[in-house]
């Protein structure tokens, strides 16, 4: 209906950094999100809780237009991403501009997905150079900033083989970050990393949110969940079944639902 | 010095011997170099193409990867004139050498990307690296890494190949030494000097491929 420029315009007034609007995604003829609706305000930290399959990953991917949507939109500072209107139509956006909706998003994934062939250091300058066209010592100083950050700086020249999980992760999410992304996305960063090497990753996602970064999260560890968040969301089947404070969720659940998985897991 | 038929014979041959390495080299390496361009289109069409093209590139995998080398050459030396292509026998030999090679290489690309964990390129993608830079600085090398083993593996195989140029009169090393021979009478000692050569390119590319492994493999 509008020109994206123009609709960043129009709601210019009260900039939500992210607004997902009655987002539906489908695999084929299987709805896995069927309406769901999140706004976040700049500096939000708002995490995503729900049993194994209720399409939290999907709505992570979503937003980072990982996955296509079959209807509902998503906006990033009252831009829309992914999708355009062209004569009342819904039409795909091309891929160079998919490729700079993304870059407004970072990603953490559960399984690092470090490049094997380069060290961490250029893990974390490949998209400095690539996408945001800097230069290459320019790209290092600031990679070497966040690799010190998530205190990995020693490490820079080891491939991503050669470090722990734990370490692996935190290269992971300087690589995103480094990208001055506008929110980030956190998928069960910890999920896949030895019990010993969970708190080294959580306490590098706890600075940047302490430093005011806007991030929606996936974990299961609602300890965390519960001291790092602004707002809890729960999602089952699909649909967001309560949204809150952490401690109105936790300590005062109101759905059945939300109250059996309470129960599920241990705090 | 009648001693030593051979060496002398070898020596007085040593114009048409070198000529025909020279040619078996040219070739080998044309159609290795080629074929492997070739391949690899093929091999990023075949994963990442759209119906049709995939359709295509698989009918042409298949129908080469089905067929002999030899009657890929002779088909190459007799059907390309009647298609109004007129090529030498080195060219036609070339040809067949080359879509032989582009049709294995092409299997091998499309194997080592499709070995590639999706995360890969959802990460690059996250990073917003367009589809064409995730393929070179992400995927591709991992790819290669992956690659390159089999690949020598069918440079090898080129090589052998080209001895059936022979067939179609390109003196190539192998036509080269049949010519010597039935000129000189001396059979085996020539025969088992070709072979010696045709081991020693094989075994050069596989000690080259062994270092270029070594080279890129990661810790
Ligand atoms: N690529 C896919 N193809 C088909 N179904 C999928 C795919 N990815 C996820 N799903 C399905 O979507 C649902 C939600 O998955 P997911 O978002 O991964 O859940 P969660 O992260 O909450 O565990 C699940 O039923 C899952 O089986
Ligand atoms: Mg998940």
């Amino acid at each position: 209906m509008t020109h994206p420029e123009a609709s960043v315009a129009t709601t210019a007034a009260a900039p939500a950094l992210l607004r997902i609007q009655d987002l539906h995604k489908a695999f084929q003829t299987v709805e896995v999100l069927k309406g769901v609706d999140v706004t976040l305000a700049r500096g939000d930290v708002v995490t995503i809780i729900g049993s194994s399959g209720s399409g939290k990953t999907t709505l992570l991917r979503c937003v980072n237009l990982l996955e296509e949507f079959q209807r509902g939109r998503i906006e990033i500072d009252g831009q829309a991403i992914g999708y355009r209107e062209q004569g009342g139509r819904r039409v795909p956006c091309t891929g160079a501009e998919v490729a700079r909706h993304r870059a407004l998003t970072g990603m953490a994934f559960q399984q690092f997905n470090l490049f094997p062939h380069l060290t961490a250091l250029r893990n974390v300058t490949l998209g400095l150079i690539k996408v945001r066209k800097l230069a290459r010592d320019e790209a290092v100083a600031i990679a070497e900033k966040w690799l010190d950050r998530v205190g990995m700086l020693e490490r820079r020249n080891h491939y991503p083989g050669q470090l722990s999980g734990g370490q692996q992760q935190r290269v992971a999410i300087a690589r995103a970050v480094a990208m001055t992304p506008r929110l980030m996305l956190f998928d069960e960063v910890t999920s896949a990393l030895d019990p010993e090497l969970v708190n080294e990753v959580l306490s590098v996602v706890q600075g940047l949110a302490q430093d005011g970064m806007t991030m929606l999260l996936v974990t299961h560890e609602m300890r965390f969940a519960y001291e790092v968040s602004d707002r809890i969301i729960f999602m089952n089947q699909g649909r967001i079944e309560e949204e809150g404070p952490p401690a109105d969720l936790f300590n005062q659940p109101k759905s059945l639902r939300l109250k059996e998985f309470l129960k599920t897991i241990k705090i | 010095m009648t001693d030593y038929p051979f060496l002398m014979e070898l020596w007085a041959a040593r114009g048409a011997i070198l000529n025909g390495l020279g040619l078996t080299v040219a070739v080998s390496l044309l159609a290795i170099v080629l074929g492997s361009i070739l391949g690899l289109f093929v091999g990023i069409g075949l994963t990442y193409g759209g119906g049709m093209v995939r359709f295509a590139l698989r009918c042409y995998t298949e129908l080469i990867r089905g067929t002999p080398v030899f009657v890929l050459i002779l088909a190459c030396f007799y059907i390309l004139p009647v298609t109004g292509i007129q090529t030498t026998a080195f060219q036609a030999g070339l040809i067949g050498l080359l879509l032989f090679c582009g049709s294995h290489v092409g299997e091998i690309v499309r194997g080592a990307l499709q070995a590639i964990p999706r995360g890969q390129s959802e990460a690059g993608k996250a990073i917003g690296l367009s589809f064409s830079q995730n393929f070179v600085y992400v995927l591709m090398p991992q790819a290669l890494r992956q690659i390159l083993p089999t690949w020598v593996n069918a440079a090898t195989e080129i090589v052998k190949a080209s001895t059936l140029l022979s067939v179609i009169g390109v003196t190539e090393l192998l036509l080269a030494t049949q010519q010597v021979i039935s000129r000189t009478f001396i059979g085996m000692p020539f025969y088992l000097f070709a072979g010696a050569i045709y081991f020693a390119i094989n075994f050069a590319i596989e000690q080259l491929g062994r270092y270029a492994e070594r080279k890129v493999s990661l810790p």
